[in-house]
């Protein structure tokens, strides 16, 4: 598979290290949240078989986290941004 | 129609007219009073016990394409209990069992080869941990013995033994491993199901499940609505797609892993080997093959097929171990689809909803499993409570904090 990242251009899948589900930037505040939605954050998936958002860390490369739209059924790559401009456009400051 | 070594010669001598189909293409009833979704090793399996061990009748296996076309039809066909940990070591042992009474069992050549099982050792640490585990089988009444460097030399002396980095220092070994033909074992448990009436119901795929008040009425199908007192969903690579019928999300990431078999070759390997630094293992077929596979690729996945990096380690695994294989051809290669769990352990349990109850989680270890699978998930589904020996795969453990994690690697499911 190649990845086309945001800033390098096209690039190896074997280069980077993959982690899951994109829904894991959404963790929850260890201040407030209770433990089912831990226990759900951290056990949990949709799995789902089509697309799939995920984070992808370029560990051979410049080290940044991407969130990878793929097809989990066609391995076919249709988005590839930033972690950090998803998280900061879902509100995070870092 | 019962099998023998009589009737063989019988039918050999009659022109092979007798044989008759194995199994019946019923068409579905409008009711049962229990239903397995799922045609494969362990829903087959889960309704031949319920049927011959567990008094139940009206059952139907619900298969969407054709029986034991999936992962039971792509596995590299070991068996073995060489497990760590409690709540996993007398589960597979009790399937290593099952497995040696299979063939008499339900009347079927599976072809249970019990031909050893070894596991490489390159280091100190790693023998201390062979010697735990090695401890732990015999503690669960399992067979477990550890080799020298010299006993594993006989047996393989082509192997690498000076590698630089994974010289080999010696094995864990379990005599009782071993291969089954692996398409044979669905066929076996397919005919005793058939032949204790069970209807076994292909190209059927479950399309949403009817659920009220919180409890299970029956499956919407591909060949209609299908009533049931009680649903067993044993579709593993599948699970979270059947189980988002009931509103589910699962512990579980879907992952396919790869296999491989060369062209035929004279005898090299009598039994099965891993090398599990270089995330290689192998056996060899009868036909001469030698049958290995290494890694899952590790990205969600539900294609059936891997892609070449995954390849290319695996291959690079087995000649650091065996350099003798490097002008070996491959004839094939294929993926399968692993419901890969957070802890790497699997789920045999019910769910919120009653009278639905689940079987998943395999992980790339569902193979060896299937009899005791099948014999936990039909105790389950007929009791209501827990086998002895699966207690353990529940789905709150990972809420509780009682994962079954022998690797080690925490809630990271490509890493089990």
């Amino acid at each position: 598979m190649i990845i086309h990242h945001p800033i390098l251009g096209p690039r190896d899948s074997q280069e980077f290290v993959y982690l899951g589900d994109a829904s894991l930037i959404d963790r929850p505040d260890g201040m407030t949240a209770g433990l089912e939605a831990f226990h759900d954050y951290a056990y949990n998936r949709t799995n789902p078989a089509g697309e799939h958002r995920e984070l992808w860390y370029h560990e051979q490369g410049d080290r940044s986290w991407l969130v990878v739209t793929r097809n989990t059924v066609t391995h076919e790559i249709t988005r590839v941004e930033l972690a950090r401009d998803v998280a900061r456009k879902q509100g995070r400051t870092k | 129609m019962r099998y023998s070594g009589f009737r063989v010669i019988a039918e050999a001598l009659t022109g092979h007219k007798g044989w008759k189909p194995v199994w019946r293409d019923p068409t579905p009833q409008a009711d049962y009073d229990i239903i397995i979704i799922g045609g494969g090793g362990h829903g087959l399996a889960t309704a031949y016990y319920l049927a011959k061990e567990f008094g139940q009748a009206r059952i139907a296996v619900l298969e969407k394409g054709y029986l034991g076309g999936g992962n039971v039809g792509r596995n590299t066909t070991i068996i073995r209990s060489n497990y760590l940990l409690d709540g996993n070591e007398p589960f597979y042992e009790f399937s290593l069992k099952l497995w040696e009474g299979l063939e008499q069992d339900f009347n079927y050549n599976a072809m249970v080869s019990q031909r050893g099982i070894i596991n490489l050792i390159h280091t100190d640490a790693q023998r201390d941990a062979a010697t735990r585990r090695g401890n732990a089988m015999i503690l669960n009444g399992a067979d477990a013995e550890l080799l020298t460097r010299e006993q594993v030399r006989a047996m393989y002396p082509w192997l690498n033994f000076d590698n630089a980095r994974f010289p080999i220092k010696g094995a864990l070994m379990q005599r009782r491993g071993g291969t089954v033909r692996h398409d044979a074992v669905a066929w076996g448990y397919a005919r005793g199901a058939d032949l204790r009436g069970v209807d076994l119901i292909q190209n059927c795929e479950v399309t949403g499940m009817r659920i009220e008040n919180g409890r299970i009425l029956g499956v919407e199908t591909t060949r209609g609505y299908i009533g049931a007192k009680k649903v067993g969903v044993a579709v593993a690579g599948s699970s979270s797609k059947v189980m988002a019928h009931a509103g589910m999300r699962l512990p579980i990431e879907s992952h396919v892993l790869q296999a491989f078999v060369s062209e035929g070759l004279k005898p090299l390997i009598d039994g099965v080997m891993t090398f599990g630094a270089g995330h290689f293992y192998v056996s060899q077929s009868d036909k001469g093959g030698l049958v290995f596979g290494g890694d899952i690729d590790g990205y969600n996945s539900y294609a059936q097929r891997g892609n070449l990096p995954v390849i290319e380690d695996v291959a690079e695994g087995g000649m650091a171990l065996m350099p003798a294989i490097g002008r070996v051809r491959l004839l094939r290669s294929w993926g399968g689809i692993m419901d890969m769990s957070m802890d790497g352990s699997p789920i045999i349990d019910k769910t919120h909803v009653e009278g639905l109850y689940f079987n998943g989680g395999w992980c790339y270890g569902g193979f060896k499993a299937t009899p005791a699978s099948g014999w936990c998930f039909a105790h389950l589904l007929a009791n209501d409570r827990s086998h002895e020996t699966a207690k353990a795969y529940r789905f709150d453990r990972f809420l509780k904090g009682l994962m079954i994690d022998e690797k080690g690697q925490g809630a990271q499911p490509n890493l089990h």
